[in-house]
């Protein structure tokens, strides 16, 4: 007896929560999220952890199917979405700092950034550069004069590509401190953070760059020390006691954002209502706790201050990469 | 006693009703495939991927699944040797000598039942090999720095065209195939794109998934699809099998071999490259030259059984080491196995025991289990293995088939790599008519990229300075193996091929 009721109450309490939504305008008849890469990565967490949190709160009234669409460093899913399904009003395509770097150097050929629409972030990631335990450099102006004085020294190892994110981060961060020819500074490219980090352990390399999530656990084993992060302020908790680069004179700010674009013929009302779901989730506790547990730092930009924020970035990763060489 | 702790954990892992389940699966399937001649364990876990993918399985459950295939495998490649004198893979072509006699003899059930025993030995010594050498190789496995990667998967290509195939030119260009596959997709050294004719879906390189499914499991369809008529199977069903329990005399005549061969099957598993065959050839050569004092190796000696099963079950589990320690395959079927670990987002290496230590106890405990199983499975219940011998391939080839394309297209759901995959698939054909082994190809397109971003890191890192690849201890001993490694095959090897030809290998284009 008690359990019906349980369930009476329950059933009524998600038709409610279906009611209100619906009352809130536009909903889409079967949500779809792209993560434009396998199971598993960074862009399939956004999807499946924002679409199971809007379906939580009711932003939405159905599953949202994830889709996995892999190939290209998310190239093939952007060419899917501009051309084949350009006026979906339910689709929603996670994309990362990786997305604007590609799109910045041209690595996904024929696409450019104004074809899609750039709906909002859910947080980002904060760049890192971290030396072993034992190393004698300690702080971040020490690393970047020692790059200065002789390049050759130091190698900086990294888990993305050559002009990849990881690669950009210790780059924007030397043209800050003011290494006149950032070209020379040695990068080279691992494939991924933890095998970066295994080579600064086995002291190959004298330096990491990478995201303060590869970091951690190897801070906490005590191996790597960080020596700035390239955020704009101090971060919370745990990460409270790594400097930033910023307060040791280095201006140099490197956010892995993550957030989501739509197709570029996707309608007014539908982007609208896309923006003010994401943004209503995230405001809401329940991310706040999936960012901290994924140590994600806050960025909270929506609609027009995201698609500029984009631009914005694309623009600085193209003349970086101009300067390096990656694209003339 | 850390090592008994973390042992207890990985049982805690392994011992669950779904990890059981699926372990008893695998061991199953992996014997009727290792029994069917042509499916060996790189077809078998090559097949059983895309299962694994869309049952969702998570990092552990899935390596589970997929080790017990692999070993289930090893069991299973004798049966077929020794009932129908063709062997189920190539590791188990040893087997055929000795056990095929037997069989003639009426002794088929006693050379199952005695093969099945030393290849529970062979097993049961190498996963207690991985659990002590494995964390002793992750403290070694620090001082690789790039150069000693290097000269490491230099050293897996010179020895790869060794004994394990019956050509050293045609492995030599099956590499170089491999290495230049490999070389498709963004360079990651300087981020520049290379043959990839503006093609987006070639951004990212081959998968290596799509390239072994094409060229193992396809290609068997093909090779079926041109042989239809032929049968060969229509021999075993006439078969006595005889008693299933062996003499305690023959065990205890037995027992030697089994442990030599263990340790040296073991070995040859470790030694990237190597794999299974060699283990098998060595270990049977060895025993040959050791203890037949009558002349009656190749006339249904049972230690002529015993030995190369314990060998290449050893040598299977031997590989698993250098593949969870260092990321370096040792075998065509770890190869295998090293893709599936990328695909989910685990990099084998120094670091997998102490980051992902529940994934690697939990397989550890898991291959024991798995070993009880087929040992179980592989003595009492072998009679039901040789029934399906007799299923026929124009009901197998069609699933083997349904299952590529439903799996392939379900990992990465682009009909682009259901082309490739039909690519490769051709291409596994051709190179096998031609009598090109596959498994360099395998190497060459996983190691390829990994050997030469270590080349290049190694070069930039001392500034554009060469000698610094044979700058370490450790890099020249590498070198020097390696070098060994290579010559060596060309004078042992002569004597090697022969013998090999001797027993009309067929299968020779399937290694391990």
């Amino acid at each position: 007896m008690i359990k019906a009721t349980r369930l009476t109450v329950a059933a009524l309490l998600l038709g409610a929560s279906a009611l209100t939504a619906s009352a809130e305008g536009f909903m889409p008849a079967n949500p779809e999220c792209i993560a434009p890469a396998n199971p598993g990565g960074g862009w399939d967490f956004t999807c499946r952890q924002v679409g199971k949190s809007l379906q939580d709160q009711g932003l939405i009234d159905k599953t949202m199917q994830v889709s996995n669409l892999a190939g290209g460093g998310g190239g093939v899913a952007y060419a899917e979405v501009v051309n084949k399904r350009n006026d979906n009003n339910d689709l929603i395509v996670a994309a990362s700092s990786a997305t604007a770097t590609r799109l910045a150097q041209g690595a996904y050929p024929g696409n450019t950034k104004d074809q899609v629409r750039w709906l909002a972030s859910v947080g980002a990631d904060y760049g890192v550069i971290a030396v072993a335990a034992n190393s004698p450099i300690t702080t971040l102006p020490e690393l970047l004069e020692q790059i200065k004085t002789d390049p050759t020294t130091i190698s900086v190892a990294g888990g993305s590509a050559v002009g990849g994110w990881d690669h950009l981060k210790v780059l924007i961060a030397a043209n800050a401190y003011g290494v006149e020819d950032v070209r020379s500074v040695k990068y080279i490219a691992f494939d991924g953070g933890g095998e970066a980090v295994t080579q600064l352990l086995a002291g190959s390399v004298q330096a990491f760059t990478g995201d303060i999530s590869e970091a951690k656990g190897f801070v906490d084993s005590g191996d790597i020390k960080v020596i700035a992060v390239l955020a704009p302020e101090r971060l919370g908790g745990e990460f409270g006691k790594f400097p930033t680069a910023k307060e040791q004179g280095v201006d140099a700010i490197g956010a892995n954002w993550r957030g989501f674009y739509a197709p570029g013929g996707m309608s007014d009302e539908a982007y609208a209502g896309w923006v003010e779901k994401i943004g209503a989730l995230y405001a809401s506790d329940e991310w706040k706790g999936i960012m901290e547990a994924n140590g994600l730092a806050p960025l909270d930009l929506q609609g027009p201050a995201f698609e500029q924020f984009v631009s914005d970035s694309v623009a600085q990763i193209e003349s970086i990469s101009k300067e390096i060489g990656i694209i003339k | 006693m850390d090592l008994l702790n973390s042992l207890a954990d990985g049982f805690s892992i392994a011992l669950t009703w779904q990890n059981l389940g699926l372990a008893l699966l695998g061991c199953f399937l992996g014997t009727i495939m290792g029994a069917l001649p042509g499916l060996g364990p790189s077809n078998g876990v090559a097949i059983l991927i895309p299962l694994a993918f869309t049952l969702g399985l998570g990092a552990t459950p899935a390596l589970i699944l997929l080790t017990s295939v692999y070993y289930g495998a090893m069991y299973g490649g004798r049966i077929s040797s020794i009932l129908l004198n063709i062997p189920g893979d190539e590791p188990a072509m040893m087997t055929c000598l000795d056990g095929y006699p037997m069989a003639r003899a009426g002794q088929a059930g006693q050379a199952l039942a005695i093969s099945g025993l030393a290849s529970f030995v062979g097993s049961f010594l190498a996963t207690w090999g991985l659990i002590l050498l494995a964390p002793q190789l992750v403290k070694i496995a620090l001082l690789f720095g790039p150069a000693e990667y290097f000269a490491l998967f230099a050293l897996a290509f010179m020895t790869l065209g060794g004994v394990s195939s019956t050509n050293q030119a045609k492995s030599a260009f099956a590499a170089a195939l491999g290495l230049g596959l490999a070389m498709i997709g963004v360079d990651t050294q300087t981020g520049v794109p290379r043959f990839t004719f503006g093609e987006v879906h070639l951004y990212d390189g081959i998968d290596f998934l799509v390239a072994i499914v094409g060229l193992f499991a396809l290609s068997e369809v093909f090779i079926f699809l041109e042989e239809r008529h032929g049968s060969a199977s229509a021999e075993g069903c006439k078969m006595e099998i005889g008693r299933l329990t062996p003499p305690w005399s023959m065990i205890k005549q037995c027992t030697p071999t089994m442990l030599r061969t263990s340790g040296l099957g073991f070995l040859a598993g470790v030694l990237p490259g190597a794999g299974a065959s060699l283990g098998s050839f060595i270990s049977y050569s060895m025993e040959k030259r050791l203890v037949d004092k009558e002349g009656t190796f190749g006339k249904g000696d049972p230690r002529g059984v015993a030995a190369p099963e314990a060998g290449n079950n050893a040598a299977a589990g031997g590989a698993l080491v250098p593949m969870l320690a260092l990321g370096v395959p040792g075998s065509g079927t770890t190869a295998v196995l090293l893709a599936v670990l990328l695909s989910l987002n685990i990099t084998p290496g120094p670091l997998l025991f102490t980051q992902n230590p529940d994934v690697v106890w939990g397989l550890i405990a898991a291959l024991f289990i798995a070993n009880f199983m087929l040992l179980a499975m592989n003595i009492p219940m072998v009679g039901l293995f040789t029934r399906v011998l007799l299923v026929p391939p124009r009901i197998l080839m069609p699933l083997v088939a349904m299952v590529s394309f439903v799996g392939i297209y379900g990992i990465s759901g682009s009909s682009f790599d259901l082309l490739v995959m039909i690519g490769f698939g051709i291409m596994g054909w051709v190179l096998r008519k031609l009598d090109v082994p596959l498994v360099p190809i395998i190497l060459g397109t996983l190691l390829g990229n990994a050997m030469e971003s270590n080349l290049r890191r190694a070069v930039t890192i001392d500034n554009g300075d060469w000698f610094t690849l044979i700058d370490s201890p450790l890099s020249i001993g590498l070198w020097a193996v390696a070098i060994v490694g290579f010559v060596l095959p060309l004078i042992v090897g002569r004597v090697v091929r022969a013998k090999m030809h001797e027993r009309g290998d067929a299968e020779g284009s399937i290694s391990d």
